[in-house]
């Protein structure tokens, strides 16, 4: 089932979490909604699940396959919510919480006692807890909670499954696990899902879509792909993950940053005005000479070898502090000491200016 | 325990002596007086102190004020420690306030606000005359004197408890299309039950002893208006100690029995809680 969400606004007294936000999740994918804390992520989840009730506007929305369900109370709307803290039922063990959906329904659309319980054991097996049914939620670990949470929101056959900062609770090694086991959950279930996370690791490697959301607004909308390489802004482009900053200014249709100029004349930036250019780590060169290419002097201050890649932190000539990665063979052929003088040379970077970004 | 960080054994006995002196002299013997007193004349009389008419009434009208005093809190604790924990609204710290108040006036003024109110000089005195109501020198008015005095119990016990508890239970119990008596029943009194239970044991035990409040408002009537305290103080005024003592025995059995049953909910609660930590932080 999609769901839009047109023009939501959401104060809590003076503070604004949602500023006219306007977007669609659909039929059937896992879309990410990514931000810091206080973005108004969590707001436009539980504005979704009906837990909260966006600002009286003639026209704001929200749709359910179309249908506009603003006056519906969380309990018709018949979403799947996840809370962060699992918000499992202390006082039921682990097959009462999960039957709990199927038992509070009206006489009428009650499944009978023997059907809740193959729904249960059904639910059981695939969170792979069957052996826990009489278990109470504070005899089980976090993972395993989480994965009642899920079963339990999965029992009422949701339209919609929202899921806030599931993981978020968790230690990083129980996080990756559930975080494969969701994605693979959700190409076997297929149900619509919503997933709000303030990791973007988490956002890149499980959503089929990502959000990106900043200070009550949508900062930008596309795939892991798409925002990952292309970021619309400076916010999405330093959210996604480590980048060097260094600051300069428009001359003559070029961007300076000290001896780095780069063409930046078709952005139809104005003269004199301040930029900055954004380059990810690993998108960086050192060498022992120049090349010939547009580079900056810098100094090595520190050499990290343990990891995935090598970490190199230099102090460059216009003072800026600059992070380098680069693979362990290729550290080996460079032959980089700590102390060395060197050339940071640019393979690929981004200059933002105020408004405008080549 | 290492011993160089505890205090020379010389001194721990002593304190520990003068705390179990202290006990018995002010608890311990009391109590026992209270028996002793009440069976000095033998159990006939002390049967017979008990079985005798006014004694019965006093038993009876006790039983029945404390039976309303504590469903009548029961109902208004638990929703009024509902609406605090669980909402945000304007004046919800004078509603907590006002909880308390019971607490810091003394049962003698809240006995004396009722005669004030409903008495036959008071405001609402005449028109109660001309409709024959009778509240003050009566039953209803002691039954509202001692919800007044037993209020705070119940919602006191609740309010801290169901706002560690937060909102996020009843919040999913909605979203799974629960309705709000099914998440009050299902979700909110079963996380909240052994407290709700000493908020009760509570709130009887002092609604079965309240003296001054009661006392105030309920004219000493023999057999109608008399609960078990006045009772036992109108015998005693009347120096027919046995049989005074005697009714007091069963006031200190109930008392006896109310410290039982909150010791066992102690430990009960104990457990409660200490899963409370657990899952609030569950890394841990």
């Amino acid at each position: 089932m999609s769901i839009e969400a047109r023009h939501i606004t959401k104060t809590f007294g003076r503070f604004t979490a949602l500023r006219d936000v306007s977007m669609t999740v659909n039929d059937g994918e896992l879309l990410a909604l990514l931000g810091p804390s206080g973005s108004g992520k969590t707001t436009l989840l539980r504005i979704i699940a009906g837990l909260e009730t966006p600002d009286p506007d003639p026209a704001s929305a929200l749709l359910f396959e179309g249908r506009d369900v603003t006056a519906e109370g969380a309990g018709e709307r018949r979403v799947g919510f996840v809370f962060q803290h699992y918000a499992l039922f202390r006082n039921m063990n682990v097959f009462e919480n999960i039957a709990f959906g199927l038992r509070v329904r009206p006489r009428k659309v009650r499944p009978s006692a023997s059907a809740v319980r193959d729904r249960v054991r059904e639910l059981m097996a695939l969170i792979q807890l069957e052996a826990f049914a009489d278990r109470y939620p504070s005899q089980l670990s976090g993972g395993q909670r989480q994965r009642v949470a899920l079963a339990r929101a999965l029992a009422i056959e949701p339209k919609v499954l929202l899921l806030d900062e599931p993981f978020g609770a968790l230690d990083a090694k129980v996080r990756q696990g559930l975080r494969r086991w969701l994605r693979r959950l959700h190409d076997t279930v297929h149900v619509t899902s919503l997933l709000v996370t303030h990791d973007q690791e988490e956002a890149l490697e499980v959503a089929d879509r990502v959000v990106v959301m900043n200070n009550a607004r949508i900062e930008q909308t596309g795939t892991p792909e798409q925002l990952f390489h292309h970021p619309a802004s400076e916010f999405v482009m330093d959210f996604m993950g480590n980048v060097n900053l260094f600051h300069g200014r428009i001359e003559s249709g070029k961007a300076v940053f000290g001896p780095l100029v780069l063409d930046h004349s078709s952005s139809g930036a104005v003269e004199g005005q301040t930029a900055r250019l954004f380059v990810r780590p690993y998108d960086l060169d050192i060498r022992h000479s120049s090349s010939g290419a547009p580079s900056l002097r810098a100094r090595v201050l520190r050499i990290q070898a343990a990891g995935p890649q090598v970490r190199v932190e230099l102090q460059a000539e216009t003072g800026e502090a600059v992070v380098v990665e680069m693979p362990h063979n290729q550290f080996r052929e460079s032959g980089i000491q700590a102390g060395d003088d060197v050339f940071i040379g640019l393979r690929d970077a981004r200059v933002f200016t105020e408004d405008y970004s080549i | 325990m290492n011993r160089s960080i505890t205090d020379p054994a010389p001194l721990r006995w002593g304190l520990t002596l003068l705390a179990l002196v202290f006990l018995g002299l002010f608890v311990a013997l009391p109590l026992a007086a209270v028996f002793s007193q009440a069976l000095a004349k033998g159990w006939q009389a002390y049967w017979a102190a008990i079985r005798e008419p006014d004694a019965l009434s006093a038993i009876r009208l006790t039983l029945l004020v404390a039976g309303i005093a504590v469903l009548s809190n029961l109902a208004f604790g638990l929703a009024a420690a509902w609406a605090i924990a669980k909402f945000q609204f304007r004046g919800k710290n004078i509603l907590v306030t006002l909880i308390d108040l019971p607490f810091a006036v003394s049962p003698v003024i809240a006995g004396l606000i009722y005669v004030l109110v409903f008495g036959a000089r008071g405001w609402f005195g005449d028109w109660l005359d001309a409709h024959d109501v009778r509240i003050v020198f009566a039953v209803p008015g002691i039954v509202l004197a001692t919800i007044f005095v037993t209020f705070p119990f119940v919602a006191r016990e609740l309010i801290p408890l169901m706002q560690s508890q937060g909102t996020e239970e009843e919040e999913a119990g909605i979203s799974l299309g629960a309705g709000g008596w099914q998440v009050l029943y299902r979700i909110t009194l079963p996380n909240v039950k052994w407290s709700l239970l000493y908020g009760v044991i509570l709130c009887n035990a002092r609604a079965m002893g309240e003296f001054g409040a009661v006392s105030v408002v309920s004219g000493h009537i023999r057999g109608q208006t008399n609960t078990m305290p006045l009772h036992v103080e109108v015998l005693y005024n009347e120096y027919n100690f046995a049989a005074a003592f005697a009714v007091a025995s069963l006031l200190a059995i109930l008392a006896l029995v109310t410290l039982a049953a909150k010791s066992l909910l102690e430990w009960k609660m104990r457990r409660v809680y200490s899963e409370l930590r657990v899952e609030a932080n569950p890394e841990a």
